[in-house]
């Protein structure tokens, strides 16, 4: 009887080093899995907005990921003028306006393929399409593309901090956090 | 001390140490099979054949194989198939394995779906089986990843985005798997240890497992019988071979099952020799780049018809349906309430619901490799709803069965 209680305690001393160890090590494991520093800080990108054309979609590079610049001719700014969802997600700098998001299709990450000439961009994965300011009008994605975090520096715009418009767009929900 | 005599031969001398004949008894001169049963029974042994030869494959692949993203597409496509002897060999071994692999594992669930081999003692059988095939589909997709070429990328992309659950927006659990914000250098190092280590360890296990799990219910025959092993053992033992049930694993229920393997293994060769082109993605021959997307991202032909009932859906229904596909064939033993395990032909409404199944599964596979536009979107979104619709009706429709 005796015995059997005092393996009992040992048992049950054994099980709470064991646990704590267990409990410990999975913790070590997890953190050993998160994005290194390294690839945390690489996180900025500078764009000179004066450089882009109406209409012509160009894909800059952001932490690995695509982001599409797309400066808004006159119509397309009186159509997106319409649509206050669509205008919201303009930033403006100087006198033009431009369309920038994360190029990854918000369904499942693929890349939309922009057309010029309906000014819309269809995502050939599964068949996602979006308009000129990349405002959903096609499921399966559930809501338009990501605005990266942006802040404006006179005529540049620096992807990866947050400036007040970026702030604004995240509180309105116009975006969610990238 | 146990007792230790001067060995007569070497065989004694093992004998006496690791028990080997009664090993050899055990496990194969008196592990018993029936005789009432087909070809189909051998593509258990046909799988671990294959996962062998994966398995051979792979070590010479590795000897030259580079996970790093900057000379992985180069160390498989140029150093592999243009410099090493017979690198091209490994190479087309390993891809059509693992393709062929999951032909051969569809046929062995679908037969063990058809004679009803996952009831009445055998759900353990049927839930470890299932174990292998998550285990084998996560080392498939570690595999795809690693000669980093597009498909490699851009499936990886959509494959850990699913991981966010939709709405849920889990996107620091989707940077977590990959170790970045985009599949890079921390994703490629860790599915490659994932695909050399750690997945064929479970895999290792799981067969194990599965072998252990067939040894106190035997297999099933053909005839659904339900066969009493320890009376047919003891007629067979007593010489009556021709009036019992039963025959021996090993040497002689083996030969038959080598002599599958054999025609087996023609064919594998055949495709390895002169089809291989069918495993190899002619997209993943371009290497990752993460600003440009193929038009077309499906994946493998074996994932397809789970792929195609995400696809016809929204966001979030769609990675619902996908997840119920993922398991919900874990559930085939409990949801199926009727209490007989015969073949299906002999079970009413039950074999329409495996042949229907069968073919629906066949239609979302070829719908899957299709571009989601019109016609190709329609049949595939009723083909899912069929699908979810089959396995909510199976409890319903299998309660009604009569006791034969
Ligand atoms: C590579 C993976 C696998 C290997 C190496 C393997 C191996 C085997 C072997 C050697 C047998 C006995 C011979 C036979 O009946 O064919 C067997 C039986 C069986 N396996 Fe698998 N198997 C694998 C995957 C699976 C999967 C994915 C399932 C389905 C969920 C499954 C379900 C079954 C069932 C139900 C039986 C019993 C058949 C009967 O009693 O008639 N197995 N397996
Ligand atoms: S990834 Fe774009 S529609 Fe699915």
């Amino acid at each position: 009887m005796k015995n059997s209680s005092r393996r009992g305690f040992m048992g049950m001393a054994f099980g709470a080093v064991a646990g704590v160890g267990a409990v410990a090590s999975l913790y070590a494991m997890k953190r050993s899995w998160d994005p290194l520093p390294s690839v945390k800080a690489a996180g900025f990108t500078t764009l000179d907005m004066s450089a882009y054309k109406e209409n012509e979609l160009v894909t800059e590079k952001w932490r690995g990921k695509p982001i599409f610049v797309l400066k808004q001719s006159k119509e397309m700014l009186e159509k997106a003028k319409k649509n206050p969802k669509d205008l919201e997600r303009l930033i403006k700098i100087g006198d033009d306006h431009f369309m920038v998001a994360v190029g990854l299709c918000t369904h499942l990450g693929c890349i939309p393929g922009y057309n010029p000439d309906e000014e819309s961009f269809l995502c050939a994965c599964h068949g996602g399409m979006y308009d000129s300011t990349a405002l959903v009008t096609k499921a399966p994605p559930p809501r338009g593309l990501d605005i990266p975090p942006f802040k404006i520096d006179g005529n540049k715009l620096v992807l990866g901090e947050a400036g007040p418009e970026y702030k604004k767009m995240l509180e309105t929900g116009v975006t969610l956090k990238v | 001390m146990a007792h230790f005599e001067k060995a007569t031969s070497v065989h004694d001398w093992l004998n006496q140490r690791l028990a080997i004949d009664t090993v050899r008894r055990v496990m194969a001169t008196e592990y018993w099979i029936p005789k009432n049963i087909n070809f189909l029974w051998a593509m258990g042994m046909v799988l671990a054949v294959t996962f062998g030869l994966l398995l051979v494959s792979g070590i010479f692949l590795l000897m030259y194989y580079q996970p790093n993203v900057a000379t992985a597409f180069d160390s498989v496509n140029y150093t592999i198939m243009r410099e090493v002897e017979f690198g091209w060999l490994w190479r087309h071994v390993h891809g059509v394995a693992a393709s062929v692999v999951f032909l051969i594992i569809y046929i062995h669930m679908f037969t063990g779906i058809y004679y009803g081999s996952y009831k009445k003692g055998r759900e353990m059988i049927w839930i470890s089986g299932m174990l292998l095939f998550v285990a084998f589909s996560a080392e498939a997709f570690s595999g795809y990843m690693l000669p980093w070429g597009q498909m490699s990328y851009w499936a990886g992309m959509v494959i850990t985005n699913l991981f966010a659950g939709g709405s849920l927006h889990a996107d620091g659990l989707v940077e977590w798997i990959r170790g970045d914000y985009v599949p890079a250098q921390a994703f490629l190092t860790r599915f490659f240890m994932l695909h050399v280590l750690l997945i064929p360890l479970a895999i290792l296990g799981l067969i194990g497992l599965h072998f252990a799990a067939l040894r106190i219910p035997h297999v099933n025959n053909q005839d659904g019988e339900e066969i009493d092993f320890d009376a047919e053992a003891k007629k067979y033992l007593a010489g009556d071979k021709a009036g019992s049930k039963v025959i021996r694993f090993a040497n002689d229920f083996m030969a038959k099952d080598m002599m599958v393997v054999a025609f087996y293994l023609f064919f594998f060769f055949y495709l390895v020799f002169f089809h291989y082109d069918f495993a190899m993605d002619p997209v993943n021959f371009d290497p990752a780049d993460g600003l440009k997307t193929p038009a077309h991202i499906y994946p493998e032909w074996y994932f397809l018809w789970s792929y195609e009932i995400l696809r016809p859906f929204p966001t979030d229904p769609g990675l619902i349906a996908f997840a119920f596909a993922q398991v919900i064939f874990f559930l085939l033993p409990f949801l199926d309430r009727s209490p007989n395990a015969v073949p299906a032909n002999r079970r009413g409404l039950f074999k329409i619901w495996f042949w229907v199944m069968l073919v629906d599964m066949i239609v979302l596979t070829a719908m899957g490799k299709l571009p989601p536009e019109g016609i190709f979107s329609t049949i595939g979104l009723y083909a899912a709803i069929t699908f979810i619709a089959l396995w909510v009706v199976l409890p319903f429709i299998t309660k009604l069965e009569r006791k034969l």
